[in-house]
C-alpha cells in the first residue's frame, strides 16, 4: 500500500474504531444516571403481551 | 408526578436491559447498505478523502439524529404515530408515513434477504458459473428482457426466488410474534455476534489475498480536491443518513421499549460508532476482495464494474468468490453475513409497523404481527419474487429512499425544532436520564445542518427525477412504479391518520415534566 493510503486507513479506524471503544468504555465507566426526578416508574409486567386478561 | 394517568393501557413491552437494546440497535443500523453502499460511495467520492466529510457527517448528522428519535420514542413511548401524536395531534400523520415507508421498504427488503439464502446455498457448488452476471439476471432471476420490449410487470413467479422469500416472511414472524424480548433482542443476540464474526474472518482472509493492497489503494488513496465538490459532501451525508436507519420510525420505536429510566446518549454512540465500525470494516474487506478480482482478471481496480449495490453482491462478488482459495467458504461466509445483516434490519422495520398497528387499533401482539406479516408477505412475493422483481425492487426503493425517507427527516426537523419548538424538551428529556449530556450544539445539528442538507439533496434527486427518466425505465412505469410509491405513501398515512384511537393516546404525560419541577430527586436506580 502507498504511504497516504495506509495513512489515511490508519486516522479511518483510529477515529471510528477508537471512538467505538471510547463510547464502550464511558458506558461501562457510568452505564446509568444514579440521580432522576421523581416519578418514572416502570410497570414491571414488562414483555407481557398486550393480552385481553389484563382488562 | 405520574407517568401516565390511566391504567387502560397495556403494560409496554421492553427490551431486558440496556445491552439487549443496544445490540438490537446496532443490529438494526447494520444493514445491506453497510456492505454494499458505503465501499462504493467512498470509492467515488475522494477514497480516503471522503472520510473527513463522512466523520463530520456523522457527528453532525447522524449522531444528532439518532438522538431526536431516542427522544422522542423514550419520552412519548410509542411508535412513530403515537409519538407524535403525543407531541401535536396533527403531527400524527407523519407517524403513520413513516410507518408506511418501513411497509414498503419491508416487502422489497425482505427480497434481498431471499436472495442473500439463496446464494448462500449456491455458494457451496459456486453454482453462478464464469457468467455470474448472466446467471444473476438470467438464471436465477430470470428478469424480463424490457430493453427488448418485454414486459415491464409480470406474474410470471420464479420458485428459485420465491421460495426463500417466504422462509424469510415465515422466520420474520416468527421472530415479531415473540415479542421485543423474547423475539427481536434474542434474534439479534444470535445473529449480530454472528454477524461480526463471520464477516471478520472474511475480513482478515480477503487482506491477504494476491492483489489485496491494490484494492486498499484504492479506497484509502485520498483525492483532496473531492472536498471542494459540494456532491461528495452531500453524498457523506447522505451515507450516514440511509446507513444509521435514522427519521423513519426505526429507532423512535425501539427507544420507546426501554425502561423510563433509561440511558439514551451514551447507548446511541456506541450503536452510531458501531456502525460506522462495521462499514469500515466491510470498506476494507469488500476493496481488498475487489483488490484481488482486478489482480486475478489483470485489470486495475478503476476498471472493474459494479462495485456498489445488489450488482456488488450477486455479480462481482460472486467472480470473486469463484477465484479465491476456498470459494465455497467464503461465498457462504459472505451471503450469509449478507441474509444476517439484512435479517435484523428486516424485523426493526417490520416492527414499526406492527407499532403503530397495535397501538392505535388496540391489536395484540400476535394478531397485529400475523395480519400485517401475511399482507406483507404477499404483496413482497406478488412484487418481488417475479421475473420483474427486480426492477420493481429498484425503482421503489430509489423512491422511497431517496424521497420519502428524505423527506419524513426534513419534515421532521422542520416541525419539531422551527413550528412547534420542541427541541428544548426532547433536550431536556435526553440529558435528564442519560450519562452523556447533549449541549446547545444538537440544535444547530437537528435546527439547521439535518434539514439544510437533505432538502437540498431532496429537491436536486427531485429535479433530477422529473428532468432524467429513472435508469431509462419506461416512464409510465415509473409514474405507477415510482411516483405511484409516493402516493401510496402519502394517502397511506391520511387514511390511517382517520380512525378512531381504540384507547386515548392523549391522556398521556410524558415524564419528567417539563418545564422541570424544582423538587427532590431522588435517588438510586429504577424500581
Amino acid at each position: 500500500m502507498t504511504g497516504p493510503a495506509i495513512l489515511l486507513m490508519l486516522c479511518s479506524l483510529v477515529v471510528v474504531w477508537g471512538g467505538l471503544l471510547v463510547s464502550i468504555l464511558a458506558l461501562r465507566a457510568r452505564p446509568e444516571r444514579a440521580d432522576f426526578p421523581e416519578g418514572g416508574l416502570d410497570d414491571r409486567r414488562e414483555d407481557d403481551a398486550i393480552t385481553e386478561r389484563d382488562t | 408526578m405520574s407517568t401516565t394517568t390511566t391504567d387502560t393501557s397495556p403494560p409496554r413491552e421492553q427490551f431486558t436491559g440496556q445491552v439487549g437494546f443496544i445490540l438490537s440497535a446496532i443490529g438494526s443500523a447494520v444493514g445491506l447498505g453497510n456492505i454494499w453502499r458505503f465501499p462504493g460511495v467512498a470509492y467515488e467520492n475522494g477514497g480516503g478523502a471522503f472520510l473527513v466529510p463522512y466523520v463530520i457527517a456523522l457527528l453532525t448528522a447522524g449522531i444528532p439524529i439518532l438522538f431526536l428519535d431516542y427522544a422522542l420514542g423514550h419520552r412519548f413511548r410509542g411508535g412513530p404515530p403515537t409519538a407524535f401524536r403525543r407531541v401535536k395531534k396533527w403531527l400524527e400523520s407523519l407517524g403513520w408515513f413513516q410507518v408506511m415507508i418501513c411497509f414498503v421498504i419491508a416487502i422489497y427488503y425482505a427480497a434481498i434477504i431471499g436472495w442473500a439464502l439463496s446464494f448462500f446455498v449456491y455458494s457451496f457448488t459456486l453454482k453462478w458459473g464464469d457468467d455470474t452476471a448472466g446467471f444473476f439476471t438470467g438464471d436465477y432471476l430470470q428478469l424480463s428482457d424490457t430493453a427488448n420490449g418485454g414486459a415491464w410487470f409480470t406474474l410470471d413467479f420464479v420458485p428459485a426466488v420465491l421460495i426463500p422469500l417466504v422462509l424469510v416472511w415465515v422466520a420474520t414472524i416468527a421472530v415479531l410474534v415473540g415479542g421485543v424480548a423474547k423475539g427481536i433482542e434474542k434474534a439479534n443476540v444470535v445473529f449480530l455476534p454472528l454477524l461480526v464474526v463471520a464477516f471478520a474472518v472474511l475480513v482478515v482472509r480477503a487482506v491477504f489475498l494476491d492483489g489485496a493492497t491494490d484494492g486498499l489503494n484504492a479506497l484509502f488513496t485520498p483525492d483532496w480536491s473531492a472536498l471542494g465538490d459540494m456532491n461528495v459532501w452531500i453524498a457523506a451525508y447522505g451515507q450516514i443518513f440511509f446507513s444509521l436507519s435514522v427519521a423513519f420510525g426505526i429507532m423512535i420505536t425501539y427507544s420507546s421499549y426501554r425502561k423510563r429510566r433509561a440511558n439514551l446518549t451514551s447507548p446511541g454512540l456506541v450503536v452510531a460508532f458501531s456502525n460506522s465500525g462495521f462499514e469500515m470494516l466491510a470498506g476494507i474487506g469488500v476493496f481488498a476482495a475487489l483488490g484481488f478480482l482486478a489482480h486475478e482478471q489483470a485489470v486495475a481496480v478503476a476498471d472493474l464494474e459494479g462495485i456498489t449495490g445488489p450488482i456488488l453482491s450477486f455479480v462481482t462478488f460472486p467472480a470473486v468468490v469463484s477465484e479465491m482459495p476456498a470459494g465455497p467458504l467464503f461465498g457462504a461466509l459472505f451471503f450469509g453475513s449478507l441474509a444476517m445483516a439484512g435479517f435484523t434490519s428486516l424485523i426493526s422495520i417490520l416492527q414499526v409497523v406492527s407499532a403503530g398497528f397495535q397501538e392505535k387499533f388496540g391489536l395484540t401482539r400476535r394478531k397485529a404481527v400475523l395480519w400485517i406479516g401475511i399482507v406483507a408477505a404477499v404483496l413482497s412475493v406478488v412484487g418481488f419474487s417475479t421475473t420483474t422483481g427486480l426492477i420493481a425492487l429498484d425503482t421503489i426503493d430509489n423512491w422511497s429512499n431517496n424521497i420519502g425517507i428524505v423527506a419524513s427527516a426534513v419534515l421532521m426537523c422542520v416541525f419539531l425544532v422551527w413550528l412547534l419548538r420542541t427541541s428544548p424538551e426532547l433536550r431536556y428529556h435526553l440529558n435528564t436520564v442519560s450519562t452523556f449530556q447533549v449541549g446547545r450544539w444538537w440544535y444547530v445539528c437537528v435546527g439547521a445542518i439535518v434539514p439544510a442538507v437533505l432538502a437540498y439533496m431532496l429537491v436536486s434527486r427531485i429535479v433530477d427525477l422529473v428532468q432524467n427518466p429513472y435508469e431509462d425505465y419506461d416512464e409510465t412505469y415509473l409514474l405507477y412504479a415510482g411516483w405511484g410509491t409516493l402516493v401510496v405513501l402519502v394517502v397511506g398515512a391520511v387514511l390511517l391518520t382517520l380512525p378512531r384511537w381504540r384507547r386515548d393516546p392523549d391522556s398521556y404525560v410524558a415524564w419528567p415534566p417539563y418545564p422541570p419541577v424544582t423538587t427532590s430527586t431522588t435517588k438510586g436506580a429504577a424500581r
